[in-house]
């Protein structure tokens, strides 16, 4: 393999920095032996099971049950993500009040607490005689074991990606647009959905598209509030979990693969809606 | 179809009120939703005085998970930074074919859900696992001792700080590099002096970020580890063990550590963020 270093003094002599063969080594065999080894076992377990017995696998009630409450759920914390996600990053871009960069800040909460202790203190918040709990109970509305605390566990881990996402591309978007639509006699909402809000939608959509990939993947916040009932409110990837516990490792890669096809796909989506949003943004 | 019609005098009134309602909506939400819970880990750690506290803390399985938890962290930061450097190093100063394929692969992790990371290793390593009769042959124990922990949680972990450096040593290009060069540095010569001290911040945030997670890792961590108890049982896990044998506070005494932990990445972000910038 021929090592160059990259141009970028068009024409003038370059020298090949040194480090090559040693970085490449010990990226390579370090990548290899810590993911791709791990990813390339699941691949052949899974090209093992063949096609009848991973359909049956996957086709099977308590699988189907488990893909579906994740499925499910996840989308629900989703749309309440990017209701408020969205909400935040108006807020944040467009406003200025007194603890404003607090508020910021706390964006990021949910990414830097640990799943387990969010689990932990969402399930006890919302158990009956938690705070949350105590107001809810009442009215009938049970939370914990139930699909809606595993929505609410996956949307607490997954607050910062509309955020995080949305929030660059308000700063950066021209106000001109917006102030022509206002001076032609726009009212505030047609100036939003007509004109800001088309311009944020791919990162929005971006955004959303994330969240709803990490829901999907959700584990430690999601076990500690769901309860765990077989055909209730198991979640598809603890499901796997069991399956390997029961050294059903064919149940277990069938159930994995499933949920890394998905990833795969919202990943490749995200993807072209980032591609389509650079384009946007640069002007041909 | 009142907001379509409006009469122009209404307006300014709308202007004025409306930011006030979206941010009170806003920061009631944020209060109960993000800052409740935070405040609510603390107020059940201590909801049985200090003496308890202390007493949950110091209990031999919470105390060995703490430890273990830190064994983890300190393994896995130098092996992170040297990787994450090294992978930069690659990716910013060659192109070779394969590049975008390599940092496709290097990026993996971060798309992949720390769960399935924790199946795939256990159908590697596993007993019936593609590796496993290897293993058993040559006595090796990787799974549900500290091995696969450390194992599974570099593959996690192992995005991160590449993914800091690497688009800061694209952008700041190799000119400095190539006069140290020209000049009859060593390799190691530019590395220390020249390339370490222009991405010395954004190393360090990325190796807050991917401390963090170590330390803070549950799904991978908890099925390659057999959660045994007082063994191999890392923090996070202690609290789901502690959480399932009903001692509520115990666990939330294990969780304000972690949490403590997570409020000063909090703080060490906002400053390296400002740095970095």
């Amino acid at each position: 393999m021929m090592a160059m270093a990259v141009a970028s003094g068009g024409g003038r002599q370059r020298r090949v920095l040194p480090g090559f063969g040693l970085t490449m080594g010990l990226t390579l065999t370090y990548v290899g032996i810590v993911v791709l080894l791990p990813v390339i076992a699941l691949a052949l377990k899974g090209a093992e099971i063949g096609p009848v017995r991973f359909w049956d696998i996957v086709t099977a009630p308590r699988t189907l049950a488990a893909l579906r409450l994740t499925v499910t759920a996840a989308a629900l914390a989703t749309v309440f993500n990017a209701f408020y996600g969205l909400l935040m990053a108006w807020i944040l871009v467009r406003y200025r009040f007194p603890g404003r960069r607090l508020l910021d800040a706390m964006m990021d909460i949910p990414f830097a607490l640990p799943t387990a202790v969010a689990g932990l203190a969402l399930t006890a918040l919302f158990s009956e005689n938690g705070w949350y709990g105590q107001v809810l109970a009442p009215a009938g509305i049970s939370v914990v074991y139930t699909i809606w605390g595993v929505a609410v566990a996956m949307s607490f881990t997954s607050i910062p990606f509309v955020v995080r996402t949305v929030q660059p591309i308000l700063e950066d978007l021209d106000t001109s647009q917006e102030e022509a639509a206002r001076t032609l006699g726009a009212t505030p909402f047609q100036v939003f959905s007509k004109v800001i809000f088309p311009a944020i939608l791919p990162s929005f959509l971006v955004g959303a598209t994330i969240a709803f990939a990490r829901s999907l993947g959700e584990f430690g916040a999601v076990i500690f509030i769901a309860g765990n009932l077989p055909m209730k409110t198991e979640i598809a990837s603890l499901l796997a979990v069991i399956r390997l516990e029961e050294y059903d490792y064919n149940g277990a890669a069938a159930i994995a693969l499933t949920l890394v096809a998905i990833a795969m796909a919202l990943l490749v989506l995200s993807n072209w809606l980032q591609s389509r949003l650079t384009r946007r943004r640069v002007p041909a | 179809m009142t907001t379509t019609t409006a009469p122009a005098a209404l307006a300014p009134r709308q202007d004025r009120s409306a930011p006030w309602l979206l941010i009170a909506v806003a920061v009631v939400l944020t209060l109960f939703i993000v800052v409740v819970p935070l405040i609510y880990i603390f107020w059940r750690a201590l909801s049985e005085g200090w003496g308890i506290f202390v007493q949950n803390i110091l209990a031999p399985d919470t105390l060995h998970a703490i430890w273990l938890t830190s064994v983890v962290a300190v393994i896995t930061l130098p092996v992170n930074l040297a990787i994450g450097t090294s992978a930069a190093w690659l990716i910013a100063r060659f192109s070779f074919p394969g590049r975008k394929a390599l940092l496709t692969l290097i990026e993996l992790p971060f798309s992949i859900s720390p769960i399935i990371a924790g199946v795939c290793y256990l159908l590697l390593y596993g007993r019936q696992g593609l590796l496993g009769p290897v293993l058993a042959a040559g006595d090796v124990t990787i799974l549900f001792a500290l091995p696969g922990i450390v194992m599974v949680t570099l593959f996690v972990t192992s995005p991160f700080v590449a993914r800091e450096i690497l688009p800061l040593m694209q952008a700041q290009g190799s000119e400095q590099e190539q006069a140290a060069l020209t000049l009859g540095a060593s390799g190691w010569q530019i590395f220390r002096r020249v390339t370490l001290p222009n991405i010395r911040w954004a190393l360090l945030y990325g190796a807050v970020l991917a401390t963090a997670r170590a330390v803070g890792e549950f799904g991978a961590v908890s099925v390659v580890s057999g959660a045994i108890r007082g063994q191999t049982n890392t923090l996070p896990l202690q609290i789901e063990l502690l959480f399932n044998d009903l001692n509520t506070v115990g666990a939330f005494a294990a969780a304000s550590t972690l949490t403590l932990i997570a409020l000063v990445v909090l703080i060490l972000k906002t400053v390296l963020e400002g740095r970095t910038a």
